[in-house]
């Protein structure tokens, strides 16, 4: 049962299973085990860069191509979303359609991109997605009145899933329990379920073929495999599935805007959570973005204190200041693409 | 027994369609420049947004030369190019800000002088910085693009929080030199100043970079390594050595760049160099790889073509580049004038 649920890509270590498992549970408990608004909003992000995190590896990890537009997806979703329930009212259906419309329109952009730069060389394809996504990200804060420019847009979803629902009035298990909760377990139902589709990807014969392209794209077509379409399809299918993570966080966080979903800095993030974790794995992803944003949540707070522990010195405290948390992971990046460069989760397998 | 296949050799000359092929590239600047003029009506206005547009493409062809150099000549691309301009704008401005006394002075000579000394500073500190990348970050990577990308994206994020710690998280504001403010009026056209100077310094330096590559030793070692760099290095060039000298030279001029970017928007941040990465890399892609010539006519397009749509279409111009970059890939998917083979 295990085995067919990850498609037989299992660990291969203990401590990576143990890991695993406890990330699993602790989000799956998440609202019970850590209650707390701040910390069931981790949670939720967490679940959603999970998913981002591995759709953006079955381009970097397994096809070996460099996107830089990958928000651009995640926002295309987002918005997908937000214009839906704008324009079609407070339902189900609505978020339904926003979704679906966001998801198609990710991947017929990424089919054009493909079109255009994979057919020339494949490191056209880093240097042409920076300046698409850039110029869609321009585009989306001056249109201000279709997608609310700078401010994004603010919507209301089913009541279902808001605070201000309570199904029953004593609390369970201790906690009270509202539609942010209903709503924290539609969001890591539907990543879970993502997740496992991505599996499934990637250990089929398509995703064999995407790794063979990946270490010589050549003898690929040699033996007969269409790289361009091989390619063009890896990058559609990932585009789709980001624009997916994109629609669940609009529904999660009830707001779309440029910072929040399209911004440039949360494209180096999710190149940081592929690469830290471990590229061509899609349990690196997990490992990453749980290490990410758990960092990015209470790591800035150890380097304030940090800062005020050294203020007497020079310069020390610039370096430490929280700010300046960026720094330290891009230090820790270019450490990991020389030193490890199969990340985490290659560590943890080599060491069993 | 079978006959010996015919070998001909022609040697007619080049159809006039073929002449007009090659030439193509070359003129479309002035074509662009002609269809600006018919599309805008107005002699001042359109005299006015061909030089903005003439200082834009040198400014951006500035910042652009020393990337396609690196990737023609190693095949290295350099995402981390975009930091060595924030740097050099951030030197230099510091340098001006410090001779405030030869800017605020009411003479063309102390305030060149003062940007010449900015100029200075900041290529040299750009040159060091680009010498110590070249060694630390890219040097092991040779050969594995994918690892490229990634690691000069590290050191792009890591030079630009530094210079935060420098030089603290805010924009510095900075004025132009007293004399360079303001405009000239040319037949009914109002032209600033700045602008002048920018185009005068593109200029020379395309001359100057021309002649380099085109008439010294050095330069045919360097357009022969972008060629075909294994049959120098079998000729007993130290190609790798040759490598150093383009690294350095081009984030210098990245450096020079960024000054005049700065100068030019008179406010500098730390993330100006990564988005002049987006124009340089369109410039890039446009010209094709490797070519220096390319990188010139494809930063004068969009240079002009951007003040052109913006003054016509304000709404239009975010995505002009885009338009240019899609209506010439679908023309040459190589660029305009491919110097490196497709990989």
């Amino acid at each position: 049962m295990v085995t067919w649920l990850l498609s037989g890509d299992k660990p291969r270590s203990a401590i990576l299973a143990a890991l695993l498992i406890v990330i699993l549970v602790c989000l799956a408990g998440a609202p019970f085990l850590f209650p707390g608004v701040r910390s069931l909003e981790t949670a939720a992000t967490i679940c959603i860069f999970i998913v981002l995190a591995a759709s953006y590896d079955l381009l970097l990890g397994y096809s070996g191509i460099v996107s830089f537009a990958h928000t651009m997806f995640f926002g295309l979703g987002a918005y997908g979303v937000a214009l839906g329930t704008t324009h079609l009212g407070r339902s189900f259906g609505a978020l339904a359609t926003g979704t679906l419309a966001g998801a198609l329109a990710a991947a017929a952009l990424a089919f054009l991109i493909g079109l255009f730069s994979l057919r020339v060389r494949a490191i056209f394809f880093a240097m042409i997605t920076l300046a698409v996504a850039s110029a869609v990200a321009v585009l989306v804060s001056q249109l201000s009145n279709i997608t609310g420019g700078e401010d994004g847009l603010s919507y209301r979803i089913p009541r279902v899933l808001t605070p201000a629902f309570r199904p029953f009035d004593e609390e369970v298990l201790g906690i009270r329990f509202t539609g942010k909760i209903i709503n924290y377990y539609l969001v890591f139902f539907s990543c879970f379920a993502l997740f496992l589709v991505m599996l499934r990807v990637v250990n089929s014969p398509f995703g064999r073929v995407l790794q063979a392209i990946r270490e010589n794209d050549f003898r690929a077509e040699a033996i007969g495999y269409r790289v361009v379409r091989y390619r063009t399809t890896a990058t559609c299918l990932s585009a789709a599935v980001a624009a997916l993570a994109g629609a669940i966080y609009a529904i999660w966080l009830r707001y779309v805007g440029p910072d929040t979903t399209l911004s440039f800095e949360i494209m180096l993030d999710i190149l940081l959570m592929v690469v830290i974790g471990g590229m061509g794995t899609m349990y690196g992803a997990v490992i990453g973005a749980t290490i990410f944003v758990l960092a990015q949540n209470y790591l800035q707070n150890l380097m304030g204190a940090a800062s005020e522990a050294t203020h007497s010195l020079p310069l020390i405290p610039e370096l430490l200041s929280a700010d300046r948390w960026l720094m330290w992971l891009g230090v820790l990046f270019i450490l990991s693409v020389y030193f490890f460069p199969t990340g985490v989760v290659g560590r943890l397998r080599a060491g069993r | 027994m079978t006959a010996a296949p015919d070998h001909t050799p022609t040697f007619a000359a080049l159809t006039p369609m073929e002449r007009l092929d090659k030439a193509t590239p070359i003129l479309m600047v002035p074509v662009l420049v002609v269809l600006g003029f018919l599309a805008i009506g107005s002699t001042s206005s359109w005299l006015t947004l061909t030089v903005s547009g003439l200082a834009m493409g040198m400014m951006i062809f500035i910042m652009a030369s020393g990337l396609t150099l690196v990737f023609g000549l190693m095949d290295v691309i350099n995402f981390g190019h975009g930091a060595f301009i924030s740097v050099g704008a951030f030197v230099g401005v510091s340098v001006l800000v410090a001779l405030s006394g030869w800017t605020g002075a009411a003479s063309l000579m102390l305030n060149l002088a003062a940007i010449l000394l900015a100029v200075i500073a900041a290529m040299s500190v750009t040159a060091v910085l680009g010498w110590g990348f070249e060694r630390v970050i890219v040097r092991p990577v040779y050969g594995a693009h994918l690892k490229q990308i990634l690691v000069t994206v590290g050191g792009l994020i890591v030079i630009e929080q530094l210079i935060h710690v420098v030089w603290g998280p805010s924009e510095i504001y900075i004025n132009r030199p007293e004399m360079l403010q303001g405009a000239v009026t040319f037949a009914g056209a109002a032209i600033e100043k700045y602008r002048l100077l920018a185009v005068a310094v593109g200029l020379v330096l395309f001359v100057a970079m021309r002649l380099v590559l085109r008439r010294t030793k050095i330069g045919l070692i360097v357009r022969a390594g972008v060629e075909n760099g294994e049959m120098v290095r079998a000729l007993g060039y130290r190609l790798s050595l040759v490598f150093i000298g383009v690294f350095v030279a081009g984030s210098a001029l990245a450096g020079l760049g960024g000054v005049m970017w700065g100068l030019y928007q008179e406010v500098i941040t730390a993330g100006m160099g990564e988005r002049m990465m987006i124009l340089v890399f369109i410039v890039v892609i446009i010209g094709g790889l490797g070519s220096v010539e390319g990188a010139f006519i494809g930063a004068l397009m969009v240079g002009l073509l951007q003040n052109y749509i913006a003054f016509l279409e304000p709404k239009l111009a975010l995505i002009s580049n885009i338009g240019l970059m899609t209506a010439i890939l679908m023309w040459r998917p190589q660029g305009m004038l491919p110097v490196v083979k497709a990989k």
